[in-house]
């Protein structure tokens, strides 16, 4: 059997002397998409930063069965990205510079063929390629976002709330394409306060309380959940 | 005053301006990638003027022994940063560019200069000289420094600059050095004469302007350094290293400085702190662009350049004074027009 893509174990994250993640453990196999949902303020957002090297932590993170790089850049060498929830886009320049930029670390004809790639599924992007990335709408600055984390050509995709702020119909295409990359053999670990729309895309959940983790399973199972349902779910309606 | 007055004075500062605008320019870029308020930056003027002067006599620079220091202690920096993590390629690497380089500038430097080389080669060999300390410095007080606050580089910042005039008084000694020109004789526009020197100023200035704007709008890196000013976590998160970025802004700074120094050796004496005027000079134009805007820095200094040139006719005791004065209408006016929530 081989390794899981991603393997989290006991992760523990502070901010000063205060512990806001208390030892979490997960994992994401490869080719598929595992969710943490919770409510605002569980450390979701914080866990997605510690993965990535952006914020220090505690634990054992490993990718494909070794420890992950130190830096962060070394872990988007190693073909991870985080989308953040701020999206941290290049907003005074163009979306065409803010995508080349993504595939920084790719050779140019690698960026070239990735952009083309990119283009096909967000063509909105491609229409909008001189405009100025500070000047686009939510859903676009979401593409954008989301274009410049393909471009690394990512083997695992950290996406922190990809639906805030958007629009229902915006949310089911992003929520759609997020879906659709999987089949392209990228895994996802997608953090999300909007659960039923989370858990419908993703094949693992986990419901994470107060930085620890309190369910864990197949997404479907948890979706079906009674107990869930009422307490994340909005009541089933 | 004539006309004829006023157009040597206009001509006067232009020339001045033009220099401004190179350093000007090149301290808005260092701020904006790396935060870094880089009062050296005159430094490296003084070095590369000072560097020329030497070589034009025929000796050997006390800038070349300098630069080989620097490696080496960019060096030992690294050796000590392999403790948290070693990767043999890093190993390497560092040797290449701590090393490698210095000592390949050295061996050019002691073959070419006997052969008693051209103006031109010898001012190309004061820019490769000084070139490689931007890099050197970076690693040495600033890359340790990534995270701290803008304060704490500024206080860096004032340490190298006292650091840099002091190891300049070492290297060149308190005397004052002037060079040859690149090009002797001098052309005329209409009942103007502008020197030669002035036509390699403008042009050097220009081409300088023009390559700065084809880095930064063609080229992958350039545009790594725009996305760095712009947003540093993004940058970080699309993998370009701060180390990367910070390093080529400080390449960049020392080059554009011995540019301006190799340019203004011939037209005025330069001792080892004439540099620290000059660079202010280049950092009220930055100020005037709010460490930001590269067109308004390069035009306001062209403006400091024309005041200087007329306050030195008219009231040449107040020249210093009339020149930073014009900074307090411009940092009132910013004050009432920017929002300070703005920055983060």
């Amino acid at each position: 059997m081989t390794a899981p893509l991603l393997q989290l174990k006991d992760i523990r994250v502070s901010y000063g002397r205060a512990e806001v993640v208390h030892g979490i453990s997960l994992e994401v196999a490869s080719g598929s998409i595992v969710s943490v949902i919770g409510a605002n303020g569980a450390g979701k957002t914080t866990l997605l930063n510690a993965t990535m090297g952006v914020i220090p932590s505690s634990g054992t993170i490993l990718y494909r069965g070794t420890p992950v790089p130190h830096s962060v850049e070394g872990r988007v060498q190693a073909g991870m990205c985080l989308v953040p929830e701020r999206r941290e886009l290049f907003t005074t320049m163009s979306v065409e510079d803010n995508l080349a930029l993504g595939g920084f670390l790719r050779t140019a004809d690698e960026r070239r063929e990735t952009l083309e790639d990119v283009y096909k599924r967000f063509p909105r992007l491609k229409e909008r390629r001189t405009q100025i990335a500070g000047t686009l709408s939510g859903g676009e600055r979401q593409m954008l976002a989301l274009g410049r984390a393909l471009m690394s050509r990512p083997k695992l995709l950290l996406l922190d709330e990809p639906s805030l702020g958007l629009a229902p119909k915006i949310v089911a295409e992003i929520l759609g394409i997020v879906s659709e990359l999987r089949s392209t053999g990228v895994s996802i670990l997608l953090v999300e306060q909007n659960a039923r729309a989370a858990l419908e895309i993703s094949d693992e959940a986990y419901l994470v309380e107060l930085g620890e983790v309190r369910r864990s399973g197949k997404a479907a199972q948890m979706a079906a959940d009674p107990e869930l349902v009422e307490s994340y779910l909005g009541g089933g309606h | 005053m004539d006309s004829t007055i006023l157009a040597f004075l206009i001509q006067d500062g232009v020339t001045s301006g033009a220099i401004y605008a190179l350093l000007g320019l090149s301290l808005v870029l260092v701020f904006a990638v790396t935060r870094v308020i880089f009062i050296p930056q005159g430094e490296f003027v003084a070095y590369g003027a000072l560097t020329l002067a030497v070589l034009d006599v025929g000796r050997i620079p006390g800038t070349l022994p300098l630069l080989m220091g620097l490696g080496i202690a960019a060096f030992v920096f690294d050796l000590a940063s392999f403790r948290q993590s070693f990767r043999p390629q890093h190993l390497i690497t560092s040797a290449l560019v701590n090393l490698v380089l210095p000592a390949i500038v050295y061996g050019l430097v002691v073959t070419v200069l006997p052969m008693q080389p051209g103006p031109i080669v010898r001012a190309l060999l004061a820019i490769l000289i000084i070139a490689p300390m931007g890099l050197y410095i970076y690693r040495v007080a600033f890359r340790p420094l990534a995270n701290a606050s803008v304060l704490v580089l500024l206080i860096t910042s004032v340490g190298v600059h006292l650091a840099m005039m002091g190891l300049g008084l070492f290297a060149f000694g308190a005397e004052g050095l002037r060079a040859q020109p690149l090009m002797r004789g001098s052309f005329s526009l209409g009942f103007l004469p502008i020197p030669a020197q002035s036509l390699w100023i403008y042009g050097a200035t220009i081409a300088a302007m023009v390559g700065l704007y084809i880095f930064f709008e063609r080229t992958i890196l350039g545009k790594a350094l725009r996305a760095t000013a712009v947003n540093r976590l993004g940058a970080r998160l699309v993998g370009v290293r701060t180390n990367l970025t910070g390093g080529t802004a400080f390449v960049l700074a020392s080059t554009i400085g011995a540019i301006s120094g190799v340019l203004i050796a011939p037209i005025t004496t330069i001792y080892y702190d004439t540099g620290f005027l000059i660079g202010l000079k280049g950092f009220v134009a930055a100020i005037i662009g709010g460490l930001s805007s590269f067109p308004v820095t390069a035009v306001a200094a062209i403006g400091v350049g024309l005041v200087e040139a007329f306050a030195s006719f008219f009231a040449s005791n107040f020249k210093e004074i009339i020149v930073f004065s014009l900074l307090i209408p411009v940092l009132i006016w910013r004050s009432l027009t920017t929002d300070p929530h703005e920055d983060e």
